[in-house]
């Protein structure tokens, strides 16, 4: 699959775009950057004003933010598609991405649990322990 | 440990800790240093005698041919086998002898450092050497491609795990190896409890080996996804290239993780942090948690290419099509994920609570299905196949065999309750052994007695292989019995001396085992030795020995540098089978030159500054840290500014070559 | 392709299973991927980090805690920064796609003075937190802290070396295809560590400060 000629075997369907990535244009990166700095400022603003009096709430639109300006980077500067390299990268990353979920969510639901049962007090005893 | 702490606290700018107190007094261990010494001299001194180093230099070590880059990896873990398997002894002779008050004869010093360097060993500078060699040389070969994607940094891979493995080897006579157990669990591998400098070793050793593994598993993801054969569509790939690849993709998503857990017990050790101290808000338990993130998917990452050897070995020995190649893919696949969900059954007793063990407990249980699934399939493949009895053959019997019940004690100790009496207790240890020797080393010696003749040109002797076998087979059984029996018991692993004389027959069973398996090893060498020597009777010059099916058996045997003259194009599964079966000639004119990459010593010499790095760390010669690192930096840039790293084969050599090919053939025909 | 082989005759055969036509394959048809892989991996240390992070945030020691030590403004002058790179190493991709060698560098020389004031307000704020106590070795959060945000940082650094030799080396070879290939490879490394630093300010500062 990997070569880049015309040969006898009608298989071969991938001599183009080699290389995979294709480098944007400079409409791309402006309106990458233009909703990057939103997508920033926003979650800032609403940490530094306390504009939402929950916190709970704050927390979970502040990450909304950060998967969204996540897929905007991806998307605009790092030029990912679903047709590079015949999707590999794509597939990679959503191999890693399933990975790090599962390890980020595990690791802390394993450890959360074994800090409740063996050292049972409230987060802030805890900050407070020597 | 504390004692330790006291006896070793000279520093000096220029050497750090490295004093005269860093040589062992043990008797063993100076017997060992001055005969490894001999050996070496007259080794150094034979090959400048003969000449050699400029081939050497030249032919291998500068090498980035996949094919001699595999081979070298194979030798490392032979010659790392032997020491482990010496650790292995040793660790069988204490606790057979250490009864009624006798204590043996290893300290507790010595006797912590060879089971915690039997584990290194045998897991990271010999089981991954194995595997990434067979992976190294077979699959470009299955995939019909002349390299790998990034030959240089193939040959910069094997340095690095050589220099990891140079590290764990020198600790024997420069200081002292970890004495924690294979994994280091904090707070005992903390600095505190293992102040010299065992644990930095162990660091080094793993940290450097990491960045070999982990480039090496990048670049076979590439070969596989990217050089295949025209015509070589996912599902038409040979069956042990696709186990080379999902084991690739794990081991490019485990590694890291090590490489991350290792970095935090460093900081931890050398400039005091807290990630897994006792106080200060640290968790040891994190560390356990992050590492068996790592080391679960480790164990897949060693066994799943064996598993493609079995598929290759019974299909090619049954004379059949493999059964269920697509559920065979399936199960593999199926397993990279579940590997990624299981880590916690290591440390069910840690206290987590009950809904996250049985989650754990049921996700291990479940991934033994599709290893069943997998079993099946190669028993149906033998079910009314032509079944040639030859050593390969042999030995993926005996897998089936064995691995069954160690799979099956696996699941037993899947169920929390049940692993809350066996957790760290010589059934864990029966189990994995069973596992790993049942599953990985068989398999390995499947592998090179199925593609010896490949990579040299002529077979295995028969005799001595089936000696090797039947001492090897039963004497694993009898070693490892044992364990079970004694795990059940409750006798718990790493012990020095016991005191209850009643179970002293079971390990006495289980040296005589050791024995044996020491026999197959001796048995394993002198067939090596017998069929160098009689290489001529044993000759293959078809380049296909056993009616093999994929491509690795349709060019010579040993493969010109180049693989293929022409590149196979491949229409079904099984292609060289396929080529066979329709008759179709090798072309024997039209040759063109072939574009190869070109050798370099690059990776050798960023391999042995990162050895004298690793070296600096570990004493504290800070100077020469800094120097090597530097060095590292700036050779990788100079590296950098080579832009010419191809050349072409001529014409008229692929030309001389193939005619001698044609001239094989012809005499293998008459 | 078995039956109806056995009809055709040898040179139509072997034209079938063998590639007799075969040209050089260019250079580097597996980099941009093997990077891409490569940079998946290095995305896994970054996840270890921020579940250590997450396990240890709250182990404060009676230490200082979040609130204590950030400082929300310079974080967002450091954002900036980060992005402001990100957005003129884009300028010097789209320069070397124009073939413009004086454009690409120059637009280099730019990402690399908002990776250096990057790195020099993150020096900045740690050495502040070290002079008021807040040092790593104080409590587990710190430890996790300095070890996430510090790592992000050692990778910048690294990419400021890789962009140096780069620079170098476009100014000695040109926009060779090499070249072409490795300014594509720190474009990857380059987003990929303001994508992780998005994981950073999110998770560790604002989160923090909540």
């Amino acid at each position: 699959m990997g070569t880049e000629h015309a040969h006898p075997n009608p298989q071969a369907h991938d001599h183009h775009d080699e290389h995979g990535a294709s480098h944007g244009s400079m409409r791309e990166y402006v309106v990458g950057f233009l909703l990057s700095v939103v997508l920033t400022a926003i979650p800032f603003w609403l940490v530094m004003s306390g504009a939402i009096p929950d916190k709970q709430t704050t927390a979970l639109v502040i990450m909304a933010f950060a998967v969204v300006q996540i897929v905007v980077h991806m998307i605009y500067f790092l030029h990912m598609n679903t047709k590079s390299e015949n999707g590999w990268t794509v597939m990679a990353l959503i191999f890693t991405i399933v990975l790090v979920i599962i390890t980020l969510s595990g690791s802390l639901w394993v450890m959360f649990h074994l800090n409740t049962n063996m050292m049972p007090m409230s987060v802030h005893d805890m900050g407070q322990l020597p | 440990m504390a004692i330790e702490a006291e006896a070793h606290t000279h520093w000096s700018p220029l050497l750090g800790r490295l004093w005269l107190d860093a040589i062992p007094q043990e008797p063993i261990v100076l017997a060992t240093f001055v005969v490894v010494m001999l050996g070496g001299a007259a080794l150094v001194a034979g090959l400048t005698y003969f000449k050699l180093w400029g081939y050497l230099w030249k032919e291998w070590f500068t090498s980035v041919d996949h094919k001699k880059i595999g081979i070298m990896y194979m030798i490392l873990g032979l010659i790392m086998f032997l020491r482990g398997f010496a650790d292995a002894v040793m660790m069988r002779a204490q606790q057979a002898m250490a009864f009624n008050g006798n204590e043996g004869y290893l300290n507790a010093h010595h006797y912590d450092q060879v089971f915690t360097a039997h584990g290194v060993i045998m897991i990271f500078f010999v089981a991954m050497p194995f595997v990434t060699g067979l992976m190294n040389y077979i699959v470009p070969l299955q995939i019909g491609a002349r390299d790998v994607s990034f030959p240089f940094l193939n040959n910069f891979s094997f340095w690095m795990t050589t220099a990891g493995a140079v590290l764990v080897m020198m600790s024997l006579f420069v200081g002292e190896f970890a004495q924690t157990g294979w994994l280091a669990y904090p707070p005992l591998s903390n600095l505190a409890y293992s102040p010299w400098v065992g644990v930095d070793y162990y660091i080094w050793a793993l940290q450097i080996a990491g960045v070999g593994t982990l480039l090496s598993g990048v670049n076979l993801v590439c070969t596989i996804v990217k050089m295949r054969a025209p015509g070589m569509t996912m599902m038409r790939m040979p069956v042990f290239t696709w186990t080379s690849l999902c084991t690739n993709i794990l081991i490019v998503a485990a590694f890291p993780v090590l490489t991350a857990v290792m970095t935090m017990l460093t900081v931890d050790r050398y400039l005091g942090f807290n990630f897994f101290s006792n106080d200060f808000g640290g968790s040891p338990m994190m560390y356990v948690n992050l590492i068996w993130i790592w080391g679960h998917p480790e164990v897949y990452i060693l066994i799943l290419p064996l598993f493609g050897v079995f598929s290759e070995v019974t299909s090619t020995f049954s004379g059949k099509r493999l059964f269920g190649y697509s559920s065979m893919v399936y199960a593999t696949l199926v397993i990279t994920i579940l590997s990624y969900l299981v880590w916690l059954h290591h440390f069910f007793t840690m206290g987590s609570g009950a809904s996250v063990n049985s989650f754990f407990g049921i996700t291990t249980m479940v991934i033994s299905i599709p290893t069943g699934a997998k079993l099946f399939n190669w028993l149906f493949t033998m079910y009314r196949g032509r079944i040639r009895y030859e050593l390969p053959m042999m030995w993926t019997v005996a897998f089936m065999l064995t691995f069954t019940v160690g799979g099956m004690t696996g699941v037993l100790l899947a169920v929390p309750p049940a692993d809350f009496v066996l957790h760290n207790s010589l059934f864990l240890i029966a189990h994995f052994h069973n596992v790993i020797i049942g599953g990985v080393l068989f398999g390995l010696f499947a592998a090179i007695n199925f593609w010896w003749p490949k990579a040299f040109g002529f077979k295995l002797n028969v005799f001595w292989g089936k000696v090797s076998f039947w001492l090897w087979v039963p004497g694993f059984w009898f070693a490892f019995m044992p364990l079970y029996i004694l795990g059940l018991m409750g006798v718990t692993r790493r012990m020095r001396v016991f005191d209850d004389p009643s179970i002293q027959i079971w390990f006495v069973i289980a040296a005589f085992g050791a024995v044996m398996i020491a026999g197959g090893i001796g048995a394993m060498l002198v067939q090596f030795a017998v069929s160098i020597w009689k290489r001529e009777e044993l000759k293959d010059e078809t380049g296909d020995p056993w009616g093999g099916r994929t491509l690795e058996w349709s060019t010579s045997s040993p493969p010109p540098e180049y693989n293929f003259a022409f590149t196979p194009i491949v229409h079904d599964l099984d292609a060289w089978d396929d080529m066979k079966r329709c008759g179709v000639e090798r072309p024997t004119s039209g040759f063109r030159p072939i574009h190869m990459p070109k050798g370099t010593g690059t990776g050798l010499i960023l391999a042995g500054l990162s050895t004298a790095l690793g070296f600096a760390m570990i004493w504290y010669i800070w100077w020469l840290a800094a120097v090597s690192f530097a060095g590292i930096i700036g050779y990788a840039i100079f590296h950098t500014f080579n832009y010419k790293r191809d050349y072409h084969i001529p014409v008229e050599t692929v030309e001389a070559t193939e005619a001698e090919r044609t001239r094989q053939l012809a005499a293998a025909g008459a | 392709m078995t039956a109806t082989a056995h009809n055709l005759d040898q040179p139509k055969l072997q034209a079938a299973f063998y590639d007799l036509n075969e040209h050089d394959h260019p250079e580097g048809g597996s980099t941009m991927l093997g990077f891409w892989i490569y940079l998946m991996s290095d995305c896994l240390i970054f996840a270890m980090l921020f579940a250590a992070y997450g396990v240890l945030g709250g182990s404060l020691a009676a230490g200082p805690g979040p609130k204590d030590l950030f400082d929300l403004p310079l974080v967002a002058l450091n954002t900036a920064m980060l992005l402001f790179s990100s957005i003129t190493y884009g300028f010097a991709m789209l320069a070397m796609e124009k073939g413009n060698k004086g454009g690409t560098q120059a637009w280099l020389l730019v990402t690399a003075l908002f990776g250096a004031a990057f790195l020099f307000i993150e020096l900045y704020e740690f050495s502040h937190l070290i002079h008021e106590g807040a040092t790593p070795m104080r409590s587990g959060f710190l430890t996790a802290f300095f070890s996430l945000v510090g790592t992000h940082g050692l990778h910048v650094t690294f990419g400021m070396i890789w962009l140096f030799t780069l620079v170098v080396q476009v100014a000695k070879k040109g926009l060779i295809p090499a070249n072409k290939r490795r300014l594509m490879c720190l474009s990857l490394f380059w987003h990929f560590l303001d994508v992780i630093w998005i994981g950073v300010f999110t998770f560790v500062y604002l989160m923090g400060m909540l």
